[in-house]
């Protein structure tokens, strides 16, 4: 899609009735050059460690730690929605979940670095919802030395 | 909106977006939309230089001097690469006649079905040394019961209690159609990433389809909203609900 007009109608419905807020503000940070970027991911595809929780939408609960170094045996998705594919990220993590892409940039010196930790939301709920987990996260982003978020949704 | 967020605190974004009239509204920062179907914001599995196209276009954006940038990417993602896959029904089922109710017989070709299947689930793990399957914590064979159980004997209970009930069912079906979507595109000459044939494939053309669409029927009795809610097939396969009617549901025929 998405291309909408390839869509299902039910999905399509949904998509269009999805509430937008629209914002007064445009907030603007100054990116490092690519080559000095400390890149994190961060997927809403419901993505967690094979041992982990799946997740939950309770209180506060939003997301999910997946450190650098996993294994890709050891990413696994509950997210709730039967409205995407996940054929493809059965067949390659890195449909959502690019790391192999972003270790070979980082290999390649075309970006600086990976963080020690990328996160998952699961994106079948009110994103409004995440914004105190999503402010908390930026400063422990900020510790980890990530100047750079790469945001993946599915 | 996570990158909003993100950025008030002080951190650089940049995103693929698959929804362009949300990120037309929400204007993000720096967004690539892209053309590819839900599920895959990279474009193709198993194509990692397309993907580096994408992400390096996403990339990019962290380089522009103001914003808020939307971007397009030029490019729909690559059409699955060879022949047709050839995804053949993965049972046949023998033809004498077996004993029990039509639920019984479902159940019995289904589990035949998902050891048949069994081979190929192994070759996919060695071959990609990695398997989505796992989230509900059951195994093959207990999920075949658990799903099983829906048409023989009723809403069974729940297998793991500290996960909601419908939950678990939910992560029963996924994981059952992760071995299914894994094993089967692991066989020579199935090796397919074509999303819509694989959908295809499983709820026409397999046992445990039709198992999830019987459970799903009991699901939509069950008095419990969490359970009825409990989406288990997609709209695309799902029969049309009944129309509304006052008083209790008609009786269906036991199928």
């Amino acid at each position: 899609m998405v291309r909408l007009e390839q869509v299902s109608e039910g999905e399509r419905r949904i998509l269009e009735n999805a509430a937008c807020p629209t914002f007064e503000t445009n907030p603007w940070v100054r990116a490092p050059k690519l080559s000095e970027a400390r890149v994190a991911i961060i997927s809403t595809a419901g993505l967690h460690k094979r041992e982990d929780r799946p997740f939950t939408r309770e209180p506060g609960d939003f997301y999910r730690v997946i450190p650098g170094n996993i294994n890709s045996n050891d990413l696994v998705m509950s997210h709730v929605s039967l409205g995407f594919d996940r054929t493809g990220f059965q067949q390659d993590w890195n449909i959502a979940f690019p790391i192999d892409r972003l270790k070979e940039l980082a290999e390649e010196k075309v970006i600086g670095s990976l963080a020690s930790y990328h996160y998952s939301f699961m994106g079948a709920d009110d994103p409004t919802r995440w914004e105190q987990s999503a402010r908390q996260l930026a400063s422990i982003m900020k510790k980890d030395n990530v100047n750079a978020v790469l945001l993946v949704p599915v | 909106m996570l990158s909003r967020y993100l950025e008030e605190e002080g951190l650089a974004t940049t995103q693929i977006a698959l929804v362009r009239p949300h990120t037309e509204k929400i204007k993000p920062p720096r967004a690539l939309w892209v053309p590819f179907e839900l599920g895959r914001p990279l474009g193709a599995p198993n194509d990692p230089a397309f993907q580096r196209k994408v992400l390096m276009a996403a990339l990019k954006l962290l380089e522009r001097p103001a914003g808020p940038v939307l971007e397009d990417f030029p490019e729909d993602a690559p059409a699955s690469a060879g022949e047709p896959a050839l995804l053949a029904c993965p049972y046949i089922p023998p033809t004498e006649v077996t004993e029990g109710t039509e639920a019984e017989k479902l159940c019995q070709c289904f589990k035949a079905e998902v050891a048949s299947l069994r081979p190929w689930y192994d070759i996919s793990l060695q071959k990609r040394q990695r398997s989505t399957v796992g989230v509900s914590k059951l195994s093959m064979k207990e999920i075949g019961d658990f799903l099983c159980s829906f048409l023989i004997q009723g809403i069974p209970p729940n297998p793991r209690t500290e996960i909601p009930f419908a939950s678990e069912i939910r992560y029963a079906a996924d994981d059952l159609k992760a071995y299914y979507i894994e094993s089967v595109t692991a066989q020579p000459g199935a090796e397919t990433t074509d999303s819509k044939a694989l959908a295809e494939w499983f709820w026409k053309d397999t046992f445990a389809g039709k198992v999830l669409l019987g459970a799903r029927e009991v699901c939509l009795k069950s008095p419990d909203q969490a359970i009825q809610r409990a989406a288990l097939v997609p709209r695309e396969f799902a029969p049309p609900a009944p129309p509304q009617e006052a008083g209790p549901p008609p009786q269906r025929p036991q199928q």
